[in-house]
Order: structure tokens, then C-alpha cells, then sequence
């Protein structure tokens, strides 16, 4: 029977990469519309379990089924119902900002006009109108991640992945980044975010937190505080993943 | 196609804001013609020479004028006893020594056989050759005109050959150096440029946002190997103009089918160069892996030496060399004025591998690891 609420399931998720046991069976859903926070250390396997729910990296058993598809079967069906920014900045440097766009709104299938008409309205909405033409590479870290999410979002897919889409920004860019992710939510797109910083925590409907592969605990931010008997988010996450 | 018209725009924009790239293309071609054409010369010209003369007649005072008036011959010195003149050839002064026996003359007079000794550095095989055949020739020359002066009537020799070189009538060997110096040059701009692109992709971390879209492998691998087969093109077409402009190539075959099979040619070693990109995570791997194939196709391809005095198995090997076809058929049509169903065989291994190499680059190619 399957769940129209859950745009995300994964079912005993392992990846191995020769004897490390980077995702040690995961389970998990998300719901649509869903703020969806994966937190955990460096290290601690968010980043290989994102690449598999994109299609970027085969799990080594397991069921994963994104957007209502399996993504070892049916990967491509899959991207094109996602949006994915990567840890690593992975716009093109060269190219100016809106040949990124149209290069990437292109490549999802949106026309001409279409381009056009998103393009002029993302880039008011990021402040970059003047910034149109200048190639990236001339562009501050935070408008680029800005810029990279909103690409990310320019097919409106229904889910999106983020990749520590805040790690190295200044506190008042990660709270306009916030902000972008919220008007996306409300826009009725689900969010899958990866960070290792607690107080964005506070802003997902759900977490789940990561210890050595495994996920030690899922709950709302508020439950998780009342359950581990802390009073933020901080604590909880020293609790885990410093027992001692 | 909309999207792969897409990813050509970017591929180009990206091409002609990369300064250094646009640099080399323009002036790479340019160098080597100029440079390599002149180098890579078969020619034998200025042995340096040096002779002992033991006869001081004016006969064996011909011959070295002789010698010393032939373009293949420098004479060097003139020595007095043959171990000085073998001093020269260890210390690599000299190539050849030439002794001229007691009684040179004396043998020409009375009809017998006079003696002159060779003595070669045969480090390099080919040039101690030829320099023993220039030598009989020259004396074989001096000889029979001797022997007329002194006798009032020539005899005819038993045998006359008569030679005439066809398809390059002056042996001039630059006609045959520009269009395998001009196919490595399209070879190694192409395959340099088009591994080194995709694997600059992966470096960036470019590629990831790439593969998290619904891009087919076909599309993208197509977008990736069309810009460099459209420069390599305009490689040969500007390598084609120095060698007719600059060195007079003959150019009897249709440029038409120079083009077309160039286009196959690119195709296929692109192709390889892809390839060998999907399995390299670094510009350095992937360069220096081209160099190796490169470095082997180029020196088995006949560019510098016969194919047909390759052993068996070195000959087999060249079947799925590229550059071996398409030097051939370069050649063919430039000097020979081959046509298409001259040149079908080598065409039809240049297909083949053409269509081998771009199929497995993009089965190849994973969006998913």
C-alpha cells in the first residue's frame, strides 16, 4: 500500500565502502512538506546517504524509494523530481550567473520564456539583478550558495536536497538562507537539509541525529529536548554523540 | 536536442574564456609545422667525412674534389695515415673514413680493380648505409668517366635503369612529413583537450550537478566530444593552409574526403580520450595515460618509419591504431589523389573504431557510483 504522504522512505539502508560501514541501516521517511533536518559530525555518514537518495551513489542494500520511486531501479525518474545542492559548490565559476540558470533550467526542460520569467523573478528575490552578467567566480560565497540553492529549486521539484548549504557563511547570509528555505516549503516543496549547526536545527520540523553511521534519534526539536531532559538543541547533541 | 544544444553553449562559452586553451590552438599548429616539418628530416645531407690518401695520383685528387662537390659529402679533413683518421671517428668528429689504396690509379689504367676502404660509425644504421651507397655511386661515376678519357669510347653498361618517382617526382620528403606531422598535431590538440575537459569537471565537483539531473549519458558525452571534434577540424584546416602556403603540398585528392574521414578520425579518438577520462578522478592521470597511448600510436602509425618493415604482430597491433588509417589515407589523398573506394579499408577501421570507442565511453560514463 503505498503512502502518498511519504515522498520519502528508506528501509534498513546500508552502504559499505570495502569494510566501513558509512550508513548502517537507516530507517526513516519524510513527509511532503516536511523541513527535514539530518544532523550528525563530520563524518557521521550524511553525506553519502544524501547521494543516495539523489541517485548519485548505489546503495549497497536496502530500500530507498524517493518521489515514489526506487532509486536503484528507476534513478533517473527520480532526478527529475528532485533538486540537489551540493557540499562542494558545483555551479559552473565560468559562466555568468544567468547562463548558469539557463543552462540548468534548460537542462530540467523549462522553455525559453519560462527561463526568462524565473530567472528575473529569483533574481530579485536574491538582490543579484545587477549582478546578472558577472561570472560567478566574482561572486561572494554566500550569494553563490544563495544562487545555488535557488537553481537547485528552479524546476520546482518536489523535494530538495541540501548539502550543508550554510557551512562557511556569515550568521546573517544563513539566516537569509533560512528565510529562503521556508518561502520553498511554503511553496509546497519538502526540504532535506544536512547540518552541522544545532541552532538550525530549531528551524526543521523533524530531526534526526547521526552517530557513526547509525540514527540515534528522530523526533520533532521539542520533543527531542524534553526526551533527553535538555534545554537546547545543543545539548541533545552533545548527548549522543558524547555519551560520556 | 534542445539540451544538447544547451551544453554545447556552455561548452563553447566556457572554451573561448579559457585564454590559455584559445592560445594553444592558434599557435601550436603554427610551431609545429613550422618546426617539426624542417626537423624530422630523412634526408642525408653533410656527412662529415675524412680520407687518407695513399695513392696522391691525380685520379684519387678527383675523387675527393668529387666527394667534396657532392651535397651529401663534407669533407672534414684530409688525413695522412688511416689511425688518424680513426681518432676522428671515436670522437665523433667524422662519420665516414674513406681510404684510398696505393695504386688507385694505376689499377684504373690497366683495367683491374682498384680499392678504396670504408670505414662507417654505424651507431646510426641507416646513415652509414646510405653513405657507403653515395660513395659507390660517386666513385662508380668517376670511373666510367675515366675510363671513357682514356679509351675514346664508353661501354654500355649491361643493364640501364631507368627510374622515375611517381606522386612526389622530387623525393621532396616534407610532402610527406606535413600530413603526419598535421594528423599528430590534430591528435594530440583533440585528445588532450577533450579527456582533460571532463575530468576538470569532476575536479570542480561540476559534474555531481550534471548527474543529479535527468540528462541522458548519450546527450551529455555527445555535448562533451562535438567542440573539440569542431576545433580539431579547424586544426587541420589550418594546418592543411601553412602546408599549402608554406611548403606547396600537393593537394590532389578532394579536401572533401579529407574532412569527411577527419570527422570519423576525431570521432573515434575523442572517443578514446573520454574513455580514458571515466576512469581517471585527476588531470594528471588522465594526461598521462593519453600520453602513453598517444606516445605508442604515434610511433607505430608509419608517421616516421615503413609499417611494412614492422614485424607481424607490430603490424596486427596497428588494426586498432587510428593514426595508422588516417596517416595512410592522409597521404593517399593529399599526394596520391585517392578516392573513396581506394581508400575504403582504412576508412572502414577508422569507423570501426570510431563507433567502438564513442559507444563504450558513454556505457562508460556513470552518473551513478
Amino acid at each position: 500500500m503505498k503512502d502518498v504522504h511519504k515522498v520519502i522512505i528508506v528501509e534498513n539502508l546500508v552502504k559499505k565502502f570495502g569494510d566501513f560501514t558509512a550508513n548502517d541501516h537507516l530507517n526513516f521517511h519524510v513527509e511532503r512538506g516536511e523541513i527535514f533536518g539530518f544532523l550528525g559530525a563530520n563524518g557521521a555518514g550524511k553525506t553519502t546517504a544524501i547521494k543516495i537518495l539523489c541517485g548519485l551513489s548505489a546503495p549497497t542494500s536496502g530500500r530507498v524509494e524517493v518521489a515514489g520511486f526506487d532509486v536503484r531501479t528507476n534513478a533517473e525518474s527520480v532526478k527529475k523530481n528532485i533538486g540537489y545542492m551540493s557540499q562542494k559548490f558545483s555551479l559552473y565559476d565560468d559562466l555568468t550567473v544567468f547562463e548558469n540558470i539557463r543552462l540548468f533550467g534548460a537542462i530540467y526542460g523549462l522553455s525559453v520564456s519560462e527561463i526568462r520569467k524565473r530567472s528575473d523573478e529569483m533574481l530579485h528575490r536574491l538582490g543579484l539583478v545587477q549582478e546578472r552578467n558577472r561570472l560567478l567566480r566574482t561572486l561572494s560565497l554566500g550569494w553563490k550558495q544563495k544562487l545555488a540553492f535557488s537553481v537547485a529549486i528552479i524546476h520546482r521539484p518536489g523535494i530538495v536536497f541540501l548539502d550543508e548549504p550554510t557551512s562557511g557563511v556569515d550568521p546573517v547570509t544563513r539566516r537569509q538562507f533560512w528565510e529562503l528555505i521556508y518561502q520553498a516549503a511554503d511553496e509546497g516543496i519538502t526540504v532535506f537539509v544536512t547540518t552541522h549547526y544545532l541552532d538550525e536545527a530549531e528551524y526543521c520540523n523533524r530531526v534526526t541525529v547521526m552517530v557513526d553511521g547509525k540514527i540515534s534519534a528522530l523526533d520533532t526539536p521539542a520533543n527531542l529536548k524534553v526526551s533527553y531532559d535538555c534545554a537546547t538543541m545543543n545539548d541533545v547533541f552533545l548527548k549522543l554523540t558524547r555519551p560520556n | 536536442m534542445r539540451i544538447l544544444f544547451y551544453l554545447l553553449q556552455k561548452e563553447f562559452l566556457q572554451i573561448v574564456r579559457n585564454k590559455t586553451i584559445l592560445r594553444l590552438i592558434f599557435i601550436l599548429p603554427v610551431v609545429q609545422l613550422l618546426v617539426l616539418v624542417n626537423a624530422a628530416t630523412l634526408d642525408m645531407k653533410n656527412l662529415q667525412i675524412s680520407i687518407v690518401d695513399h695513392d696522391h695520383s691525380s685520379l684519387s685528387n678527383r675523387l675527393v674534389s668529387e666527394l667534396n662537390a657532392s651535397p651529401f659529402f663534407e669533407i672534414q679533413e684530409v688525413c695522412d695515415n688511416v689511425s688518424q683518421g680513426k681518432v676522428l671517428i671515436e670522437d665523433g668528429s667524422s662519420d665516414l673514413l674513406i681510404v684510398i689504396a696505393d695504386g688507385f690509379e694505376k689499377s684504373a689504367f690497366e683495367g683491374e680493380t682498384g680499392y678504396l676502404q670504408l670505414l662507417a660509425n654505424a651507431v646510426n644504421s641507416q646513415q652509414a648505409q646510405l653513405g657507403f651507397a653515395y660513395l659507390q655511386q660517386v666513385a662508380q661515376q668517376l670511373l666510367g668517366n675515366f675510363s671513357t678519357e682514356i679509351s675514346g669510347f664508353t661501354r654500355d653498361p649491361a643493364v640501364s635503369v631507368a627510374s622515375s618517382y611517381w606522386y612526389n617526382p622530387e623525393l621532396n620528403y616534407k610532402f610527406f612529413m606535413v600530413p603526419g606531422i598535421l594528423v599528430v598535431l590534430v591528435s594530440v590538440v583533440g585528445m588532450f583537450l577533450t579527456s582533460m575537459n571532463l575530468v576538470r569537471e569532476k575536479e570542480m565537483g561540476t559534474i555531481e550537478q550534471i548527474n543529479v539531473t535527468p540528462v541522458r549519458k548519450s546527450t551529455f558525452i555527445v555535448a562533451k566530444l562535438l567542440p573539440f571534434l569542431f576545433i580539431g577540424l579547424f586544426e587541420l584546416a589550418l594546418g592543411l593552409m601553412i602546408g599549402r602556403f608554406i611548403y606547396n603540398v600537393p593537394m590532389e585528392g578532394s579536401l572533401w574526403l579529407v574532412f569527411g574521414v577527419a570527422t570519423l578520425y576525431l570521432t573515434g579518438l575523442l572517443g578514446l580520450g573520454l574513455l580514458l577520462s571515466s576512469f581517471s578522478s585527476s588531470q594528471q592521470q588522465v594526461t598521462f595515460v593519453s600520453y602513453f597511448f598517444l606516445l605508442v600510436f604515434i610511433l607505430m602509425s608509419g608517421i616516421f618509419t615503413s609499417v611494412d618493415n614492422m614485424p607481424e604482430w607490430g603490424q596486427r597491433i596497428n588494426l586498432i591504431n587510428p593514426l595508422f588509417y588516417f596517416i595512410d589515407v592522409m597521404r593517399s589523398i593529399l599526394l596520391k589523389g585517392a578516392g573513396f573506394f581506394d581508400l575504403w579499408k582504412p576508412v572502414l577501421g577508422i569507423s570501426l573504431l570510431a563507433v567502438t570507442l564513442v559507444t563504450l565511453s558513454v556505457l562508460n560514463y556513470r552518473k551513478t557510483s
